[in-house]
Order: structure tokens, then C-alpha cells, then sequence
């Protein structure tokens, strides 16, 4: 990292550090009850605690435990849900009347609140078993992904499929070489918004129940006992994981397609 | 391979949109034009006179409604899958996924050369229009003009007898455009292929062309085909040649002559 991109975030920092200072102040002074909002001390107090019982040989950290399962459902439902959207929107971008009659249904479950299904799914697929939680998570992600990736293989610049076809190029090298590529954009921002989109669809679908070792039923365990440093815990833990994913997306895109205008240095 | 004395040869050619429609409208009507084999051919108009629509029907990107039409003696299907004819749009339409090498390779890759022949053909293109030393570049690293001579050098590099030039140059400013006339008849002199080319500056079509067919609009239609006969090589001096401006101004009246008689005073 250069000195110039270590200063371009020092205000950030700031902002961060300040804001955490104004609610640890705030805490005291108002003498505010720690089960209505704990210090940020006792919540960093009691998080290192945690981690360090996960990093002992020995021991066992719930709270990590439950990061850890929370997250393999998010990440399951993430491959499931984006992979499924992809793959339908490749198979149907290639008969173009088929995704036309499919988008208005698309666009239509992409504003249903899909984590209302999260009861049935728990029927379904039975409330401890991780699948239950994939499953939401898959469905939440499958429609944004899919509307995007066939908007970017059917949002293609004119002249550009004219250049392939004077080529006399075959439908399936336009869908190689141009239809995909021009695809890209769109499915890597659909991937950024559907990474924040699973872990909270994991997170909210564990509210309505799941195994003890989850980041959702730890934070309504700890709440309704009152340990709300424990609680916030998780939600940081939630946090990190969230953003974590979030960057990783955004690292395999400049990866893949470093030619990107959003990425012109 | 041993090259047709006729190149491009339209015969009655006539193109209808929408012709079942009352909003039918007729945009080419009785086209004749025979185009030899190594010849310097523009057409000239105002905008709406077809003569972009001319070039697609030979480039079999879009249907005629009726009449001849051969490249190379063959239909237009066939020569485009023959790949006669390389197209050279208004916009460069360079993939801007791609470094400007792979895009010079791009028809090479779809008509399938071995990388080690794509590389060197792609290389010796790019020195053809001095770009030799932008092969990893990205298209968004360029300026407009050298966008445009990459995709010259694309359009150039699977040596098509054939060279349609949709109004290649009428997005640049005044000096890249006539430095750009340049460079074309240096590489036209040079490769000795035939350049078909559409343009709606007079200047720009007197100094390149070895004949001018005029076209006038509603319906589309060539009115005039006129010689040019200032020796080549022409250079920057060319512009300067009474010769040259009697041409220009012979040309500017038979287009008022074609545009008078749709508006009448």
C-alpha cells in the first residue's frame, strides 16, 4: 500500500474512531443501562475473550462456532442462488423470446419478501439442517443475479454484435466473446449486492430458529438473556464476515476484469 | 487467389422498411453501382440518403427488398462467410475487455488461426498503422483516432479483398480526420484492396476517392457518379490544388442539385 492510499483513508478512520469515542462517552456520562446499549469496550472486551478462547487448542468459542455455520449457509446459498441465476440466464438468453417472457416474473420475486419463506423452509428442509437456511439465502440471491446477467448478454451495443456478425461468427462465439464479456459488469454487481444479500438472509432466517451454534439464534439467545455485549458480539462478528465476503467479490473482480471503467486508475 | 475484375456490383438494387406498413419507407431505390477490383469508391449524401444502408445490404447485415447484389461474383451470405469484406464502423466498436493486440485478433480467433499466427499478423497490423508499440494498451488508453486505426488494422487483418468503411472518420476532429485520409491511402496503396467508403464530407471524399457516386435522399438514390482525377500520391498539398476545389465545388452542386429538387423552393 502506497503512502498516498494510506492517507486517502485516514479520514474514514477517523470518523470510525470518533464516532466509537462518542458512544463510549456517551455510555458514561448519560449512564445509560448496559443491557439498553453497552460500551464498544465491553463489547471489544468481551469479543477478545471469545477470540481467544478460538484461537486456544483446547477450547471452544460458540460465537465462533456460529460465525462459522452461519457462514457456510451463506456461502452455500450464494454458489446455489448466483450459479442457478447465472445458468438460467445463460439458457435462456439464448432464445430471446424465452427471457423476455421471463423477466416480468423475475423482476416481480425480486420485490417479494422472500425471507417470509423462511418458516417453510424450516418445514421443508427441517430448521437445524443448514439447507434450510441455503435455501432462503439461494432464493434471495437467484433473482438479482439472474435479471443482471440477462440484461448484460442481451444489453449488448449494436455495432458491436454487427462487427461479429460481418465476422459471420457463430451464436455460440457471439456468446463467448461478446455476449459474456459484456456481461461481466452486470453479474459481478449483482455478486457484490447478492455477498451482503446472504449473510443477511442467513442471519434473518436463523431468527426464526436454527441450531444453538448460529450468529441468528446466538443474537436472540443472548438478547432475550439480557447479555447484550454478548449479542453485539455477534453482530460485529456478522459484520466482518459480511464485509469480508463483500471484499473478496470485489477483489476476484478486479482480478477477472481489471479492463473495467470503475477500475481506471 | 486470383481477384474478380468487379468487386462489388449492385444491380436495380431496392431496400423497403417495413414494406406491409403504411409507415413504409423506401430507403435505396434503383441502386446501380459496379466497384472494381483495387478501386477507391465513396459515397456521398446528406444523412437519411441511405448510403449507410447501402453499405449493410453489401455487407449482408441487413436483406435487400430487391435487385442484384454480388461480392466477388458471389451473393452477399456467401462472401460474408467467405469473409471478403472487413467492416470499419463510425465508432471504433473496439471490445474494451480486450488489449488492442486481441482485439486486432479477434476475427482471427473466430476464423480459427493458431495463436502464434494471430500474434504476428495482429503485431504486423498494428505496425501497418503505427500502434506497434500499443499492443497491450487498452482501447479506453487511446485516443480516438488511434482507437479508430486499431480498428482499421482489425478490419485488415484476415486480408479481405474488401474494405467497407462506414463513415470511419466522422467522429474525429478536423486534423486527426485528414491525417487519418492519409494513413487510408498509404495502407490502400499498399495492400491494393478495394475501399468502399461513406462519408458525408465532400473534401473528404474528393481527396480519397478515384470516383464519387452522389446519392440523394427520399428515396435513397445515387443521382450522379463522377470521376476524380487528381494523380495519386495525394498528400497534405492535395487540399491546396485548384484542381482539387473545382472538384469539391462540381461535387457540392450536384448534391444541392439532388437536394433542391426534394425541397423546391
Amino acid at each position: 500500500m502506497t503512502r498516498q492510499t494510506i492517507t486517502s483513508y485516514l479520514p474514514t478512520v477517523a470518523v470510525a474512531v470518533a464516532v466509537l469515542l462518542l458512544w463510549e462517552l456517551l455510555v458514561l456520562l448519560l449512564d445509560i443501562q448496559q443491557f439498553l446499549l453497552p460500551k464498544p469496550s465491553s463489547i471489544f472486551a468481551e469479543f477478545n475473550a471469545q477470540l481467544q478462547l478460538w484461537l486456544a487448542p483446547d477450547e471452544r468459542s460458540i460465537l465462533f462456532e456460529s460465525g462459522g455455520a452461519t457462514l457456510w449457509e451463506a456461502l452455500g446459498g450464494f454458489f446455489i442462488g448466483c450459479g442457478g441465476g447465472i445458468g438460467i440466464a445463460l439458457i435462456t438468453s439464448r432464445w430471446t423470446s424465452v427471457s423476455e417472457a421471463t423477466m416480468p416474473f423475475a423482476i416481480a420475486a425480486n420485490s417479494v419478501p422472500i425471507i417470509a419463506f423462511a418458516p417453510i423452509m424450516n418445514n421443508w428442509f427441517g430448521i437445524t439442517n443448514p439447507a434450510s437456511k441455503m435455501a432462503i439465502v439461494a432464493i434471495i440471491v437467484f433473482f438479482p443475479t439472474m435479471i443482471n446477467t440477462v440484461r448484460g448478454l442481451t444489453l449488448v451495443d449494436a455495432s458491436e454484435l454487427a462487427l461479429m456478425r460481418s465476422y459471420a461468427a457463430s451464436e455460440g462465439q457471439i456468446l463467448r466473446k461478446l455476449r459474456i464479456p459484456n456481461a461481466l459488469p452486470y453479474i459481478f454487481s449483482a455478486l457484490r449486492v447478492a455477498s451482503a444479500l446472504s449473510l443477511i438472509g442467513a442471519v434473518v432466517a436463523e431468527f426464526f430458529g436454527g441450531p444453538r451454534a448460529t450468529l441468528g439464534v446466538y443474537i436472540t439467545q443472548e438478547a432475550s438473556a439480557f447479555d447484550f455485549a454478548k449479542a453485539w458480539t455477534a453482530i460485529i462478528l456478522a459484520s466482518i464476515i459480511g464485509i469480508s465476503f463483500y471484499l473478496a467479490v470485489l477483489l476476484l473482480e478486479r482480478r477477472i476484469m481489471p479492463w473495467h471503467v470503475s477500475l481506471r486508475g | 487467389m486470383e481477384s474478380p475484375a468487379i468487386a462489388i456490383a449492385a444491380k436495380a438494387l431496392n431496400k423497403v422498411f417495413n414494406p406491409a406498413s403504411p409507415a413504409a419507407v423506401t430507403a435505396l431505390q434503383n441502386i446501380h453501382l459496379e466497384v472494381a477490383a483495387g478501386e477507391f469508391v465513396s459515397l456521398v449524401g446528406p444523412s437519411g440518403c441511405g448510403k449507410s444502408t447501402l453499405l449493410r445490404l453489401i455487407a449482408d447485415l441487413l436483406p435487400p427488398s430487391s435487385g442484384e447484389l454480388r461480392i466477388n461474383t458471389k451473393s452477399p451470405q456467401q462472401a460474408r462467410h467467405e469473409r471478403e469484406y472487413g467492416m470499419v464502423f463510425q465508432a471504433a466498436t473496439l471490445y474494451q475487455w480486450r488489449s488492442i493486440s486481441k482485439n486486432v485478433q479477434l476475427p482471427l480467433e473466430l476464423m480459427g488461426y493458431n495463436k502464434t499466427e494471430r500474434q504476428q499478423r495482429a503485431q504486423s497490423m498494428l505496425e501497418m498503422v503505427e500502434l506497434g508499440n500499443f499492443a497491450n494498451h487498452y482501447p479506453w488508453q487511446l485516443s480516438g483516432g488511434m482507437q479508430q486505426r486499431v480498428s482499421i488494422a482489425r478490419a485488415l487483418a484476415f486480408d479481405p479483398a474488401i474494405l467497407l468503411m462506414d463513415e470511419p472518420f466522422g467522429a474525429l476532429d478536423e486534423f486527426t480526420r485528414e491525417r487519418m485520409n492519409l494513413e487510408l491511402l498509404r495502407i490502400w496503396r499498399q495492400t491494393g484492396k478495394t475501399i468502399l467508403f461513406v462519408t458525408h464530407s465532400i473534401a473528404e471524399a474528393v481527396f480519397l476517392s478515384q470516383r464519387i457516386a452522389v446519392m440523394s435522399p427520399r428515396p435513397g438514390r445515387i443521382t450522379d457518379i463522377l470521376p476524380i482525377p487528381l494523380p495519386y500520391p495525394r498528400d497534405f498539398n492535395t487540399r491546396n490544388d485548384p484542381a482539387f476545389h473545382a472538384l469539391v465545388a462540381q461535387v457540392r452542386g450536384l448534391l444541392r442539385d439532388a437536394i433542391d429538387a426534394e425541397f423546391p423552393a
